[in-house]
Order: structure tokens, then sequence, then C-alpha cells
């Protein structure tokens, strides 16, 4: 499943997509992000089927990306992007 | 009745009971409740099969909405003690707020489960425009979700948008969808601006220029449309396409967008608000059989 | 040399006049529905604001959403150039400029020439404006000029969830229901709009020296709320931080 957090406002599109197919739960993406995006859960609020852990876009973090994510995201010299990096299986991906 | 809200579309409270179940011979009852932020369902399933549902208004207080729709639904059966229940599961944006539910999973996983079982098993893709949010869904077979979004930051192209709107003109929102229709002449352009807060004093400029307030909703119809298609591009439209949530009822909006889509809407004889409810409640029949029903 | 730079914004068109590197004439007006007649207006405000006529005026920049509109104009320059050569005119060792206007954000890094390097708008969103503050004030029932001064009165922090002025609107009205002081929802608001901007400014880099221009710059709990965002004990804000773009027209019309 490609799980889109985020959202789409008249100022551009800001998701982050995390292939829930590649995602194992490992956990590494949480401590990564410097402002906390991530979390695992235990359940997959999004596919009660699921018996492994999964990451997601923590609560009210979905509705902020384009400003919670800047940090990372300078306009020049920008660098890779942190929770990507940590992604081992590839399943964090960003819009913008 | 629930205190009094400005509707979106326009429908009735409204509870039904299948002549053809009874729960003495089912080995699950499951229950499904979901909490909008206008309506309330809930749906009651002996083994998988609708029993009964309750469709109410949202009050000021969730988890009270959550328990009078289950009243609702449980009333129109009649004689189910309400412990006959094996598993009950909250959804929707007060999912949170369903005390009595064993457990909560989001409107995602719920509506694609219950577009599967109302619209049955060719739908992959499913729009949902409701009050405060735009879901956009792709699904297998079987109702699982393949690809989703669910854009609940911005009020354009939701029925908050709409309200504003309605409000602005003086035109009832029950009247927005069949008045967008009544201009002269050329559809007017979309209204340009996205935010709905620019829109509307864009929408007080054309106002100003001479356009009648007719002309206007199609404007902003049609905006809302290209925006709701936004959306949904991003996801990728799969044939078949449904529609659920209120804006489905809104024909100024979705007759602007199904050209976009290209698909015609799936049809169904349930009523589509019972989406989600029945979602949960399919879940809640899946664990059980799963043997991951309530711990007792 | 007399020139003038005018900028025509979505609330208002401002024209500054400048002769030998002083500003020797101001004139704002609302932009309203005809941005020409504003900008006329707003230009012959000017005019008799520097007692000049407005032959002696050797050349015209435009700058501004509505910057097509300044039909006098030799040229237009775009907005980020116009905020950075405003900017530097006032504080020339600043590198970081916000410029929070009526429909519009923007931060810029720039040089030691007050040239940009770097820079991050938003636009086309209320949530990242002043239109934000001004339909906070429409559901708190307060008007424009009274927000900031309200929101000083408070110390509370009382987080906003909304990131929609829509959305917000809802919230604020809640608030209200849940009867919290007008201050504080007030101090909410402009915490909750400082929040966005400076992230915005974070995106370019900050240094001490933050320049603030644009109308957003009059309002004291505003800039509070941003000093408070930036950890700043000052942020530099010229006297009438609404002229900064003209001013940068105007100095980029002198050559």
């Amino acid at each position: 499943m490609l799980a889109n957090y985020g959202y789409k406002d008249a100022s551009g599109d800001f998701f982050i997509t995390i292939d829930t197919d590649k995602c194992d739960g490992c956990g590494n993406c949480v401590p990564a992000c410097p402002v906390g995006v991530f979390e695992v859960l235990d359940e997959d609020p999004n596919d009660p089927m699921r018996d492994e852990p999964v990451a997601v876009v923590s609560g009210e973090k979905k509705k902020k990306l384009k400003y919670e994510c800047n940090p990372c995201k300078p306009d020049s010299d920008r660098p890779a992007l942190p929770c990507v990096a940590a992604c081992g299986e590839g399943a964090i991906s960003h819009s913008w | 009745m629930a205190e009094e809200k400005k509707e979106f579309w326009r429908w009735t409270e409204s509870n039904w009971k299948s002549p053809d179940i009874n729960w003495n011979d089912a080995k699950y009852m499951t229950v499904g409740i979901d909490v909008g932020s206008v309506s309330s369902q809930a749906v009651i399933m002996a083994d998988g099969k609708v029993m009964a549902y309750g469709n109410m208004r949202t009050g000021s207080d969730s988890p009270n909405s959550a328990r009078n729709a289950l009243k609702f639904a449980l009333e129109a059966i009649g004689d189910m003690p309400e412990d006959r229940m094996d598993y009950c599961i909250g959804t929707g944006y007060g999912r949170v707020n369903v005390p009595f539910a064993d457990r909560s999973i989001t409107e995602i996983a719920c509506h694609a489960r219950g577009a599967n079982f109302i619209y049955g098993p060719q739908v992959r893709t499913v729009l949902d425009v409701g009050g405060q949010d735009i879901k956009a869904i792709q699904c297998d077979e079987k109702g699982k979700v393949t690809n989703f979004l669910m854009n609940d930051k911005c009020a354009a192209g939701t029925g908050r948008g709409m309200e504003v709107f309605s409000d602005l003109l003086g035109v009832p929102i029950q009247e927005v969808g069949d008045r967008s229709f009544e201009f002269k002449g050329e559809e007017p352009a979309a209204v340009s601006s996205t935010c709905v807060v620019y829109a509307k004093s864009e929408a007080t400029g054309l106002l100003r220029k001479g356009w009648t307030k007719e002309e206007v909703l199609a404007a902003y119809c049609k905006a809302m449309a290209e925006r709701i298609y936004s959306l949904v591009e991003r996801v990728g439209v799969k044939a078949e396409f449904a529609v659920t949530g209120g804006m489905a009822k809104n024909r100024g909006v979705m007759d602007r967008v199904m050209p976009f889509v290209g698909l015609e809407r799936m049809k169904t004889e349930w009523d589509t608000q019972i989406a989600g409810a029945a979602g949960a409640a399919l879940f809640g029949f899946a664990l059980c059989k799963k043997g991951k029903g309530r711990k007792k | 040399m007399i020139s003038a730079g005018i900028d025509c914004g979505a609330k208002n068109t401002k024209t500054v006049i400048m002769k030998d590197g002083n500003i020797i004439g101001k004139g704002t007006v609302l932009t309203g529905f005809d941005q020409e007649q504003a900008v006329e207006d707003s230009l012959e405000k000017a005019i008799q604001d520097a007692e000049i006529s407005r032959g002696d005026i050797q050349k015209i920049f435009g700058t501004g959403s509505g910057k097509e509109s300044v039909k006098m104009a030799e040229d237009t320059v775009n907005e980020i150039k116009a905020m950075s050569k405003g900017a530097f005119f006032f504080f020339p060792h600043a590198r970081t400029v916000a410029d929070v206007g009526a429909e519009e954000g923007r931060a810029v890094k720039m040089n030691d020439k007050g040239d940009p390097e770097d820079f991050a708008i938003n636009e086309k969103c209320a949530a990242g404006a002043g239109a934000f503050i001004e339909a906070m004030g429409r559901a708190l029932e307060t008007p424009l000029e009274e927000m900031g001064p309200l929101a000083l009165k408070s110390d509370r922090d009382i987080p906003m969830n909304a990131q929609c002025a829509i959305f917000a609107e809802s919230e604020v009205v809640g608030l209200i229901h849940a009867k919290t002081e007008k201050q504080d929802i007030s101090k909410a608001i402009h915490d909750s709009m400082a929040s966005r901007i400076v992230s915005m400014i974070r995106r370019i880099g900050v240094n001490e020296d933050v320049v603030m221009i644009g109308g957003v710059a009059y309002n004291p709990g505003f800039v509070e709320a941003m000093k408070r965002e930036l950890k700043l004990e000052k942020i530099h804000i010229p006297d009438d931080p609404e002229y900064g773009a003209s001013v940068g027209a105007a100095v980029l019309a002198a050559g």
C-alpha cells in the first residue's frame, strides 16, 4: 500500500509516501527525523489485517509537513533527506 | 434529535433492518460505527451480512453521537440485547470518541472495505468528499487499500468550502447544485484561487463586475471539481469508480468532476452514507474469524 | 535624480518617491478592484507629499502582485528583488528579510550588496499571510488593528491545530464557546501564523539581523510572536514597513 500522508494546498503538494509493502517497521526513520514526523505502530490503522508493525506520519504533523520538513530542505545545497537515507527498504519518499 | 447543524446536502435520518436475518443464528455479531463531522452511522452485521443500520446527524458531542447511532440501529432490530455484540469498531473523524469500541480503524481502510461491499468487488477507485476532508483511495478486489491520500489540512474542495460560498451568496446549500447550472450561454471559467479565503474575495469581485449568483456558483463548483480531481489524479484513476460522502449528492460539483475522471460513477441500492460503518463492521467480522476478536 | 517605486499589492498600493537616495514622498491607497486606478491614486498622493510635479520624476519602476497594472512604469521588478533592495536601504548590515503582506509571505537571504541569493515564498494560501489574521479577527469580532495589541496582553500558550484559515475560523469559534479569553485566542492566532513564517525563514537560513517589512510588520502582536519563534531579542523594522518593496523599486529605478 502507498500511504500518502500530508496534503495539497494552494501553495503546493506536500506528501510523504510510505510504501507499506516495503516498510518492515524497523523504526530507523523515527530517530532520523529531527522533528519527529514518524512513529511506528504495532497495528496499521489503515490496514487492520496486517500483522507486522508499520511506520506512519504522526497525528498533527500531517497537516504541517511543508513547515515541519523545511529544516531538511534548504533551497540550495540540499543533502539527502535523513528519513529517506535512514530507510534501508527504500519505503519513504517525498513529493516536493 | 441532535442539535441543529447546517446540512451539506439533503438527507434524512433513517434506520433499517433486514427482514431475512435472525441474530440468533449468527456466530459473530459485529458493529461498525462511523462518526463523521456531519453524520454518524452504525451498521450491525451478522456474520458479515448487514442486519441493521442507523444513520443520524452528529451532535456536538462525539461519544453521544456514536451511542445514539448504535441505539437507533438496535431499535430497528428491536429484540437484540446490546451485549450480544461480539466486536465493535469505531471509524471516521470522531473514531477515537467511540468509548465502547474494541478498536478504531481509519476511515481510509473502512471506506475502501465498505465500498467493496456496497458497490461490489469491481470497485478500484473510491472518492469521498466530506464536510472537512477529501479522500482518494485505490483498492484491490478484496477492498484492501493499495494507494490513498486524505486531505484534511485545507478546506478547498470540501463541504466546508461549499458552505462558505453558500453563505457568501445567500444560496441555501441544498440549492447550490441545481442553481449552479442556471446560467445563460457558456459555462463561466473556474474561480482561479484555490484557497477558499482568496476565492471568496475573487467571487466578491465577480459579483461587483455584474456576474449573477448562478454564474459565480458555476465558477466555484468548477473550481471545486478541478481541485477534487487533482487529488484523485495523485492516487490515479482505475475503473470502476465509486463516489461516497456528502458531496456525492451535490450535482453542481460531481457533474463537473466526472468528465475529468472519464468514467461512469458506479451505482448501488445501498445508502452510500453507510460505507464507512459497513467497512468497520466487516473488519470486526474478519478479526473475529481470525481469532483476533474481543479478549474474553 | 528623482525616481519612484510603485508596489501594487493585493490589499494596498504604495508609492515612494526618492531624490538622490532620500525618501521625499509616500502615498498609499487601498487597491480595491481597479488596480490601475489605485496605482494612479497612490502615485498622485506621493507626488503631493513630495511637493513636486509629475514631470519631475525621471524614472518609475513597478512591483508587487499587480505590477502589470503600473502602466506608467519604465520597467517592473520582481518582488524578491524589490524587497531585498528595500530592506538593504534601511538596514545594510542585515542579510535575512521577511516580507509579510496581505496575501503573500516571502523570505529572502541577500548578499552584502542587497541582491537576493535565496528565497522562499508562500503564496496563494491564506494561512501564511496577513489575510489569516484578518479572517481570524472577523471570527473573534475584533477589528484587525486591535488584534495585535490584544495579543500582547496574554502570556498563555494555547496551541492552534488548524493549518487552514477556514478551519482555523471554526477552531477560534470553538475556543470562544469554551470561554477562552479573547486575548489568549488572539495570541494563539499570532503564534500559529508566526510559526509558519519562521519555518519559511529557516529554510533560507536565519542570521541575527532579521529585517521585517510588509504591512503585517505594523502588527505588534505579530512582531512579538516572530521574536519568540525566532528566539531573537530584536527584529529590525523600518518606520513604514509597508513601503519596503516600493523603496526597493525606487532605488532600482534610480539605478
